[in-house]
């Protein structure tokens, strides 16, 4: 059996420059891989894919030489592949599932899908508005879900407006996701195609506050609630509130969605020599790196557990330590302490994992008397987000949980109010971007079928 | 688009604004702001809305120059586009009836409070305005404040118009008289904590307004985050307008001047004058 081939990645500029750091498969390497796929009759890697990527056809297209009807293999159950090719965690989804997997070779599909997707937007991706026969449905929020409920139900001819805060389009995939893994102009180019199929975005229109969900709900034949998780959790440890302490959220706003890394933009951000950056998943990843990227001589992940139970996903972990970010593990932020207004250091405690309890985690107990400090000017919090209270405060309360988010049935998105739905973080917590648009597909053939009911068709 | 259909100076290098935004004027009270944004390459600001029109279906907005944006800002014309305007954010004032309310607004604190006074007038309260500045020159929206209040104070630093001191002065002098029902005060971070000594000491509510850095102004990044009664609230959602009393003004100082130097850079960029730097 021939092995698994790698995507090459960036080599010197890689920690200096914002450029993206794995490369994507070369076309050599595009037939290699796909040649490898066995076409087996039961496909495991499709029950893997939560929007069901016909992935074995797309393959076998591919190999055929037949990019075009590879593409468009894709985008018939996906609407923004050279996304997900990037950001997915496949090796927990189709590639977990595919055959090879047993003998740790698994067929390379996030790279495959992606090599589809850029050779697409090379040639130029178009898509054609079909005939409006439906309704009008307003999609709040850009992101991920928003994005991809907008195309599903742009291609099955209802009106779509999607309605975002912001002065951009992408939500977590502008403010949140670095260049260096996802470069803004895939994502233009994704949003180029979402606006090709008839889609309106209205941009600086936060649900909420300039218009309500009520007027919402009497304007749209139905709503789709995709405002994801983008309220910044944070400690509640002494000096959090010190100037000089980020939520990841500020940090990555900062440099992602205003450019701060770019000297011809306004907006400052500062980042001292040491950095440290508080938790282990995604985001503090993409904290960290950013953080070097920006001139920071030192970074360190600081994580009360340990390697293995990082919630980042393998890759974005190995990435980081390729590139010289630190991992201070078993390790629990107790304060950050200043000295004459300045950030000097994180004092932490080490922290040991107990025997698993009855929901298998090992429980992390502070070890008595193990306080150190990690000198550093710099601490961004990555430890998670919950949902945005403005929405939420808005919305009926029969829809909304205790915690600000909206009560949604797990398969097609419908809230308790008829013509609502709603899905990706904001139903869920913070999950992936691909679980996001799963249920953004899921809840489009739903409104698609609401709507067909009211209207009598 | 955001289109700037009136432009109007108000004194040197402060300018007020009517821009042509139905959507936020429709739906703004006492309290909300504005997000803005000028440039591709320019940084969100926020800016308090001052007054507004439902049926023109506008918005005024007064910006002093403080920052390379604001300076942009002040620069524009009548007819000319906002690249990006977000609102109306934040949580407004509780407009009602309290009896006699005492506003103060000190610089360009003043277009803040001007909404305030209509609003609490219109709901049938007793409207005592106290607005200052550094000179004359400086004190701003004076006959509109006349119109909002019933009575109405000035101070200057300097003594060129009004009584010679702070608002906190009138404000100590009115207090000895009469125990007002409810004061706000909106200004430098000084005047307010200043305002809240004088009220605390007499048992009397005052809200005052905080302007922190801000990058979303949706609640997404906690950059705005201030600690008010040992809470962290974000003055984006919560605020900005929170009881005095409860603020911990010395944190929000030291947030708001974390990137003065790079401002000063920015404007030294904008530097155009003949002066040989």
């Amino acid at each position: 059996m021939s092995v698994r081939q790698v995507m090459p990645k960036l080599g010197e500029e890689r920690t200096t420059s914002f450029k993206e750091v794995a490369l994507g498969f070369t076309p050599d390497q595009a037939k290699l891989e796909a040649d490898r796929c066995l076409q087996c009759k039961q496909r495991f890697c499709v029950r893997g894919c939560p929007v069901g990527i016909e992935i074995p056809d797309f393959i076998k297209l591919l190999r055929e030489g037949d990019l075009e009807g590879a593409a468009r293999k894709i985008k018939e159950k996906n609407s923004l592949p050279a996304i997900c090719g990037r950001v997915c965690p496949q090796e927990n989804q189709c590639e977990k599932e595919c055959i090879l997997a047993r003998k740790g070779q698994p067929i390379a599909i996030g790279a495959l899908e992606r090599f589809v997707a850029d050779w697409e937007r090379e040639q130029g991706i178009c898509g054609e508005a079909p005939p409006q026969r439906g309704g009008t449905v307003a999609v709040v929020g850009s992101g991920p879900a928003g994005l991809t409920a907008a195309a599903q139900l742009a291609l099955r001819g209802h009106k779509v407006t999607v309605f975002e805060a912001l002065h951009a389009v992408g939500g977590v995939l502008r403010y949140g996701i670095p260049e260096f893994r996802l470069p803004k102009e895939i994502l233009e180019a994704e949003v180029d195609y979402v606006k090709s199929l008839g889609v309106e975005i209205k941009t600086n229109v936060l649900i909420g506050r300039t218009i309500s969900f009520e007027e919402l709900r009497q304007q749209f034949d139905a709503i789709f609630i995709a405002t994801g998780a983008g309220l910044p959790h944070f400690l509640g440890i002494p000096g959090e509130n010190l100037p000089g302490v980020y939520s990841a959220n500020e940090f990555l706003t900062r440099v992602n969605l205003m450019h701060a890394y770019d000297p011809s933009f306004d907006t400052p951000i500062k980042v001292g020599r040491q950095v440290a950056v508080v938790g282990a998943g995604n985001v503090a990843m993409d904290a960290a790196r950013t953080a070097l990227r920006l001139g920071a001589e030192e970074v360190s992940i600081v994580y009360r557990r340990s390697w293995e139970e990082m919630p980042a996903r393998l890759e974005e972990r190995e990435n980081a330590r390729e590139e010289g970010v630190k991992f201070q593990l078993l390790t629990n932020p107790v304060a950050i302490l200043e000295e004459s207004g300045q950030i000097k250091a994180l004092r932490c405690v080490k922290m040991e994992l107990q025997e698993a309890d009855s929901t298998g985690r090992r429980r992390p107990v502070a070890i008595p008397d193990s306080e150190f400090e990690i000198p550093v000017q710099t601490v961004i919090i990555a430890v998670g987000q919950g949902p945005n209270p403005i929405l939420s405060r808005n919305v009926p309360e029969e829809i909304r949980t205790e915690r600000g988010y909206l009560k949604a049935d797990q398969e097609t998105g419908a809230t308790s109010i008829p013509g609502v739905y709603a899905g990706g973080d904001i139903v869920t917590g913070a999950a992936t971007v691909i679980a996001a648009m799963g249920a953004a597909k899921r809840s489009a053939q739903a409104i698609d079928e609401y709507i067909r009911r009211k209207k009598g068709k | 688009m955001y289109t700037i259909l009136k432009k109007r100076n108000l004194a040197p290098e402060i300018n007020a604004f009517i821009v042509n935004a139905p959507l936020i004027a429709e739906r703004a009270q006492a309290g909300h702001f504005v997000m803005l944004r000028l440039t591709e390459q320019g940084e969100r600001i926020p800016l308090t809305i001052a007054d507004w029109d439902r049926q023109a279906g506008t918005i005024m907005l007064v910006c002093q120059t403080f920052g390379k944006t604001s300076g942009i800002l002040n620069s524009l014309e009548a007819g000319d586009e906002i690249l990006d305007l977000l609102g109306p954010l934040g949580t407004p004032i509780e407009v009602k009836k309290y009896g006699t309310v005492v506003l103060l607004g000190g610089g360009v604190g003043i277009p803040a409070i001007l909404s305030k006074a209509k609003e609490l007038k219109a709901a049938g309260n007793n409207v005592i305005s106290i607005i200052g500045a550094r000179c004359k020159e400086l004190l701003i929206l004076k006959e509109e404040m006349e119109e909002a209040s019933h009575k109405l104070y000035l101070t200057t630093d300097d003594g060129s118009s009004g009584h010679k001191g702070f608002v906190t002065d009138v404000l100590a002098e009115l207090m000895a008289e009469d125990r007002p029902d409810l004061v706000i005060s909106v200004g430098p971070v000084p005047m307010m904590k200043a305002t809240v000594s004088l009220t605390k000491a007499r048992v009397v509510p005052c809200i005052v307004s905080l302007n922190p850095i801000m990058v979303d102004g949706t609640g997404m990044c906690g950059s705005c985050r201030v600690t008010v009664d040992g809470q962290t609230k974000f003055a984006c959602v919560d605020g900005p307008s929170f009881f005095g009393e409860a603020v911990d003004f010395d944190e929000l100082s030291s947030r708001q001047n974390f990137y003065r130097q790079e401002e000063a850079l920015a404007r030294e960029g904008e530097h155009k004058c003949q002066c040989g730097r």
